[in-house]
């Protein structure tokens, strides 16, 4: 033991003597031993480990030693905290603490063509092209002690922090560091703490990313970047250098939204990588999901406020969503907790620090463990920084950062009293105050003989006074304490009338007693003087009825209104005696039966047996397959152009599903079955198509058409030549570019395609090429944006000359005029039935198109590029009818089989065939016609939209909304804060023209909320 | 009839980029009697006459009744069989910028708005553009007449009523400066995402409520100066004034555009106060008003249905209900494009239309909602809006069902008893390009 002690004090010396060694004393230095011994304390030593009656010794920044019965060495101040707790201080994983405040949202938020255009980084030295990619960025250069933050931290219990430079794609390490109010050379725990990312492109000028999936794209090449910067030497890039140093360190990524915490494990898989996850506490409404991702997380507590609901023409606008998320998101953490699933808690979100108590002991109302509590705010984060052996639990050796408490920490009404850092103490709230509660015979001149009770905590926070008189009412004061000052003041009705107060000072101990001056509306009116009648800590404790456990409503899938409570399934139905529009060569069937099994079609035909399956009479109605729209913009986040470059081959819209879209349910609801997800026509080459199933209620994932080709969105014309943009500062700006555009890409990626085929060449992995080399190899196949003739015919031309095939082209208002070179070269067409006019490319659009295309023999469709018109793309077709006379079988086709056969899926779908995917449509009438409802719309065999479930479901939904509505009233007249009842934004109805710049915009938004 | 065309097409490939259609010209007057026998007669009026007959001469409705029974001289008559076919009465585009905008990017070609915010001495009809190659194609599928609407501003200023079928713009009027418009300055921030703009966001942070006060108080102050300036004629004479004044004798109407429930009744009462009975515009909360506008004879002008729910958890299909729903309430109801929803657009009118039908209302209700009760708002309905004797004969006869997409076929139309030339730019090109490709 004297050994060790000895060893210490050796090590205190030399910190001393190093610190004395850079920073000279401008006078006579202040060495004091800082040696304390806490006895009589309940020590929770960690979440598994608590000793009573113990007995911590510090000495300087460190812990010497733990435990009980320890004899008390010379020389160390005895400090009795007899009832009281020492607990760890808190750690934080995730804060800006000590972070220079980035001037977020500079740019110009709306669209391209309104700030000048910033290709490539205009950073000064040998760092990478983009600045987003910032992993170059380290705190520890950058950190300065905020003495007013760690004021606020500290006296929410917190002793250490992540500081993280949240700026940025690769955001380069945080440092951990103490709260203590030293210089940054002391507090500095941990320089390379970890490594940060997030999706947001933060104060980078650069255009490029503007969208989520540009910011993927760009995270995934920059890894891929990296790989190839190793084994280079025709480059020096310090970024890259960076990035790779970097790699061993924890990893953490900020990502908000359950959505974004799979985006980031697609990306953990492919470069198997292990992401610690800063989410946003939502995880709840897809517990599975997330936890099959195995990440571990950091969750915040700052769940919504309850809507001030007293204005029903306010408040009617509320989402269901907003509503249940103010009911469930506290029970966040317990179910974390419950699915296994490690985390730990931040501080980051809430209004302030000190809002952290109450948010904490609402999720342990709501059924988190105070176990798990204890660990996600000690162990858990300090291990996630590797600073596990300086923080985390009371041990001897480490950091003396700890807190004393007055009661268990969990517990309503415990008391902070102090918080030590590094050995240095910071008072909180006053430990060694007298305790003055009880009742008082009190005199008061102009008053008489009065009753003083003083209650509460800390020795005293509240206060009544009740003349001795009969009739007199008892009155609440209000009760101010400094030190042995107190200051009495309260209303007085009568004897004296107005505000009376009195200010005076403890004048003995025992028997308690006060005494000073007595003033009534700010005049001195004389003296009291009060002796303490009877000790009594409850005097008049608020009664507070025991909490009912909380309740909740059901969880829903998706997390909006429609969503479903549990899972639809597919079922076996026969459908009797309907109009069959079969798709095949059998034709329209009259009186004809459909039965569906499996979520395949299984029999088509006149008279079926049912066997197994339900039987539904289908007098009257007609059955379809789904409508198939090739060209949507439906259920993206985050942008759907990303315009950066007029080269974007590399992102996928694939990485961006957003299955909570509401636009997935209103379509279905038109008896659409699967869609096309493009992306934007902002540039030559665009990105990556996502087909999807319109499955409402699954994850992005599970969403995706499995098995279909791969497409990729091109376009052509006004849109990529920036037309509507003031700066014209991106390459191409005619048509004529434009051609060069495609001429150099194709080029290009024969070249790339050629390199990656020698052996031991160390060719950098571009995503870009690769895409276009899949092109190449019909790996991968196009869809493109396009008007007028001329540009038409020369992308045939440039795909002659470079080998490629263009599968489809898309809009091509101007297909009439060419259909006879396209029909020659095999190329689809995708159109609107009758739209033109809204811009120059369009004046010689015309509604007969699609049927002289049809009839030159072009395999047509009708798309919709539009959230509404998706809805009614049955009667799209039925304009076929009125405009260019095509049999009501062919007009059909164009919304159905049509677009699946472009698609490449018309082995699966698109006709009513027997094995076929069961994706079919109820109509109540002719589908092409004005009067025609889909009743019913299945996918696999599954009735996503029933128009009679559908109103069930409403109904359900709108007392479900009362429901919490009535409880949020209940809430706010119990006290709790609440918010204006503003309505959440409506999901961003995209079409090709989208140019917005997402993060632009993101970022002014949050600015305008929150400056962090 | 071949040559014709082959002309046509000729002259149509060497002017392709000015205005008018050289080949498509207006009719003349009416001087032949026309007698149409035989068709199912849709009156506008929410009565439908199978096998009817009509008579129409120097341009009025003569005869109207049906034809099972009655026997007509048909003396110098121009007699049309229509058995199985239809007949309504021209349907009328409400609050369009028709002739005021050719190509929707290109602004050169773009006068439906004007700077400022109280334009209320704007008026439409001087920019009309007669010889817009959209007019044809509306024409094509049955819509006769149009109010065309100025936009922008608080006050955008002053449609005018006109027939799709004229040399210029005096022969196209059918009323002039029938109605002044405003939109309700919103004390709701703009939709957010979907709805254009972002919620409770204004430029330089100003509180959308306070800014529609401070909005309201100037229109009171105008509207309060115009009524003082309709009674007493001062000798300085100020446009805008005088524009506003002929609301209070009724000569002209007030259509002002306001959505949610708090600003209809605030717009009513606004209109109220000054005497004025008000047409309101957009009405999405409308429902939630029903007795309110009952009450108050407010005609509403419904938007287009065919637009996405106002919010996620609106009823996916409530846009395509809320015609019925007010309509079947006992509301006067027009439907509309709204504001931005295109000129080209409207010939789909039709089907909207018909759409309000398929979610529960009597066709020939929803047939009102683009014939008489537009022609109410704008105040014609005396002259014309409906098939009834003694009003203009502006009509169209159709194969089928002129509401649905597979029966809108329109084979002869007439504006004031004028046969009109159904042809367009878009029929002229499909002939010309099915010639190429040698179809059918």
């Amino acid at each position: 033991m004297k050994k060790i002690l000895l060893a210490l004090a050796f090590v205190f010396s030399t910190t001393v003597l190093l610190a004395q060694q850079t920073f000279p004393v401008n006078g006579t230095p202040d060495v004091r031993q800082g040696q304390f011994a806490f006895i009589n304390a309940n020590i929770v030593v960690n979440a598994n480990q608590t000793i009573s009656n113990g007995v911590l010794l510090v000495k300087d920044k460190t812990i010497q030693s733990v435990g009980t019965g320890t004899s008390i060495p010379k020389g160390y101040v005895v400090i009795d905290l007899k009832g009281k707790y020492i607990y760890p201080s808190l750690v934080d994983a995730f804060t800006s603490y000590g972070i220079p405040e980035a001037t977020r949202g500079t740019a110009a938020p709306m669209g391209f063509g309104s700030r000048p255009f910033v290709f490539t980084s205009n950073k000064k030295g040998p760092y990478g092209w983009n600045e987003s990619i910032r992993p170059e960025t380290e705190v520890r250069t950058m950190f300065t002690v905020d003495t007013r933050k760690a004021d606020e931290m500290r006296k929410a219990g917190f002793g250490s922090v992540n500081a993280i430079n949240r700026d940025g794609i690769a955001r380069g390490t945080s440092a951990a560091v103490t709260l203590n109010e030293a210089r940054e050379n002391e507090v500095i725990l941990n320089d390379q703490a970890s490594a940060n990312y997030s999706f947001n492109r933060g104060t980078s000028t650069n255009n490029y990313p503007s969208s989520l999936m540009g910011s993927i794209s760009l995270l995934r090449q920059t890894y891929y970047d990296a790989n190839w910067y190793k084994n280079q030497k025709e480059e020096y890039n310090l970024s890259l250098d960076h990035f790779n140093k970097q790699q061993s360190l924890p990893q953490i990524f900020e990502a908000d939204g359950w959505l974004n915490v799979l985006r980031v494990d697609r990306i953990a898989k492919e470069f198997g990588k292990s992401f610690i996850i800063k989410s946003n506490g939502d995880e709840y409404q897809r517990l599975d999901a997330v936890k099959a991702t195995g990440a571990s997380l950091i969750v915040p507590i700052n769940f919504p406020k309850a809507f001030d609901v007293d204005d029903p023409a306010e408040s009617r606008n509320l989402s269901l969503s907003q509503l249940k998320a103010w009911e469930l998101a506290p029970s966040n953490p317990a179910q974390l907790e419950k699915a296994g699933i490690k985390f730990a808690i931040t501080s980051f979100g809430l209004d302030a620090p000190r809002d952290f108590w109450s948010n904490i002991q609402t999720a342990i109302t709501h059924g988190l463990s105070e176990k798990q509590a204890l660990m996600a705010v000690t162990e858990i984060p300090a291990a996630m920084l590797g600073i596990s052996d300086k923080v985390g639990s009371i041990e001897k050796g480490k950091l003396a950062n700890f807190l004393i408490t007055s009661d268990k920490l969990f517990k309503n009404g415990n008391i902070i009293f102090e918080n030590w850092v590094q050995g240095k103490r910071y008072v909180v709230s006053k430990m060694d105050i007298t305790d003055l509660r009880g009742t008082y015979n009190i005199h008061i001149d102009g008053a008489g003989a009065s009753t003083l009770t003083i209650a509460g905590t800390g020795g005293g926070s509240m206060a009544t006074i009740q003349g001795q008189g009969a009739d007199s009412a008892k009155v609440t004061a209000s009760f101010t304490r400094s030190g042995d000052w107190v200051t009495i003041t309260y209303n007085s009705k009568t004897n004296p009338v107005g505000d009376v107060r009195l200010s005076g000072y403890l004048t003995s101990e025992n028997p308690l007693s006060l005494a000073g001056e007595v003033f009534v509306n700010s005049n001195s009116v004389g003296n009291w003087n009060g002796i303490l009648k009877s000790a009594g800590k409850d005097a008049i404790r608020r009664e507070e009825p025991a909490k009912p456990a909380p309740t909740y409503g059901s969880l829903i899938y998706p997390f909006t209104a429609f969503g479903n409570e549990t899972p639809l399934v597919a079922e076996a139905i026969l459908f009797k005696n309907a109009t069959v529009w079969t798709n095949e060569k059998e034709g329209i069937l009259q009186n004809a039966d459909v039965l569906i099994e499996g979520g395949k079609i299984k029999a088509v035909g006149k008279n079926l047996s049912a066997g197994n399956a339900r039987v539904i009479d289908a007098t009257g109605k007609h059955i379809t397959p789904g409508i198939i729209d090739e060209h949507s913009h439906i259920a993206g986040s985050g942008g759907i152009n990303e315009g950066g470059q007029s080269n974007s081959a590399e992102v996928r819209i694939g990485d961006i599903i957003n299955s909570e879209d509401v636009n997935i349910y209103r379509q279905l609801a038109g008896g659409v079955t699967s869609s096309q997800i493009l992306h934007g026509s902002a540039n030559s080459i665009g990105g990556q198509a996502q087909l999807i199933k319109l499955r409402w209620g699954k994850t992005p994932e599970e969403l995706k058409f499995q098995g279909a080709d791969g497409f990729i969105k091109f376009a052509l014309g006004e849109n990529v030549k920036q037309s509507s943009s003031q700066t014209n500062s991106r390459y191409p700006q005619s048509r004529m570019g434009v051609e060069q555009v495609y001429v150099d890409a194709f080029t290009r990626a024969k070249e790339y395609e050629k390199a990656m085929s020698v052996k031991g060449n160390n060719v950098r992995r571009d995503l870009e090429l690769d895409a276009l080399v899949e092109i190449l190899n019909n790996k991968r196949f196009i869809t493109c944006h396009s008007y007028v003739q001329s540009e038409i015919n020369m992308l045939i031309h440039v795909a002659d000359s470079l080998g490629f095939k263009i599968n489809t082209f898309t809009h091509i208002l101007e297909g009439y005029k060419v259909a006879d070179k396209m029909k020659a070269h095999g190329i689809n067409a995708s159109t609107f039935s009758d739209w033109w006019s809204y811009k120059m490319e369009v004046v010689d659009a015309i509604p007969y198109n699609g049927s002289i295309m049809h009839n030159v023999g072009i395999t047509t469709a009708f798309n919709s590029d539009d959230a509404e018109m998706a809805r009614r793309l049955n009667q799209e077709a039925g304009k076929a009818v009125m405009y260019g006379g095509l049999s009501e079988e062919d007009a059909l086709k164009l919304v159905t089989l049509n677009p699946a056969r472009m698609l490449h899926i018309d082995n699966k779908v698109g006709s009513l065939k027997v094995g076929k995917d069961a994706d079919i449509v109820i109509w109540s009438a002719n589908p092409l016609s004005i009067y025609a409802k889909a009743e019913k719309t299945f996918v696999d065999g599954i009735a996503y939209w029933d128009i009679d479930r559908d109103a069930k479901v409403q109904e359900a939904q709108k007392a479900e909304k009362l429901r919490i509505v009535r409880k949020m009233i209940e809430s706010k007249n119990s006290g709790a804060r609440t918010q204006r009842p503003v309505p959440a934004m409506a999901p961003r109805v995209y079409h090709c023209e989208s140019l917005e710049d997402h993060w632009a915009e993101l970022n002014e938004m949050e600015g305008a909320h929150n400056h962090e | 009839m071949n040559k014709y065309f082959l002309t046509a097409l000729a002259l149509v490939a060497s002017v392709s980029f000015s205005y008018s259609q050289a080949t498509i010209s207006p009719a003349k007057a009416q001087t032949q009697r026309v007698i149409v026998m035989g068709g199912t007669i849709h009156t506008g009026e929410g009565t439908v006459i199978e096998n009817g007959y009509i008579t129409f001469e120097k341009g009025k409705i003569t005869g109207l009744g049906d034809a099972t029974t009655v026997k007509i001289n048909t003396d110098g008559a121009r007699v049309i069989t229509a058995n199985g076919k239809h007949i309504y009465p021209g349907f009328i585009a409400t609050g369009t910028e028709l002739g005021l905008i050719e190509v929707e990017s290109v602004k050169a070609t773009i006068d439906r708005s004007e700077m400022g915010d109280m334009n209320a001495n704007i008026r439409s009809i001087s920019s009309y553009n007669t010889d817009s190659k959209v007019i044809p194609t509306l024409r094509s599928n049955g819509l006769l007449m149009a109010q065309i609407t100025p936009q922008g501003g608080t006050i955008s200023g002053n449609s005018s009523v006109v027939q799709l079928d004229a040399w210029n713009w005096e022969d196209a009027a059918l009323k002039i400066d029938d109605a002044l418009h405003m939109s309700w300055p919103s004390s709701r921030g703009r939709g957010g995402f979907g709805g254009g703009g972002m919620r409770g966001m204004m430029p330089g942070g100003v509180d959308p409520n306070e800014r529609a006060q401070n909005a309201i108080a100037e229109l009171t102050n105008l509207f309060t100066e115009a009524k003082e300036y309709a009674a007493n004629k001062p000798a300085v004479v100020n446009s805008r004034l005088d524009a506003i004044s002929k609301l209070f004798s009724g000569s002209k109407k007030l259509f002002i555009t306001a959505n949610a429930q708090k600003d209809i009744v605030a717009a009513v009462n606004f209109a109220k106060k000054f005497g004025i009975t008000p047409v309101i515009a957009g009405a999405q909360e409308a429902h939630l008003l029903i007795d309110f506008l009952k009450q108050n004879n407010v005609i509403i002008v419904a938007n287009n249905p065919h637009s996405l729910p106002s919010s996620v958890d609106e009823d996916v299909n409530a846009p395509y209900k809320n015609v019925a729903r007010l309509s079947n309430a006992g509301l006067t109801v027009v439907i509309a494009y709204g504001t931005g929803d295109g000129y080209w657009r409207q010939r789909s009118l039709p089907f909207v239309a018909g759409t309000a039908s398929t979610w529960g209302m009597p066709k020939e209700e929803a047939l009102k909602t683009i014939t008489l009760n537009a022609a109410k708002a704008m105040g014609i309905d005396k002259t014309t809006g409906s098939l009834a004797i003694g009003k203009d004969a502006t009509l169209f006869i159709s194969a089928g069902d002129a509401l649905d997409m597979i029966g809108n076929k329109v084979e002869e139309a007439f504006i004031q008893g004028r046969s009109i030339n159904l042809d367009n730019l878009h029929k002229q090109l499909n002939k010309r390009y099915t010639d190429k490709y040698g179809i059918k």
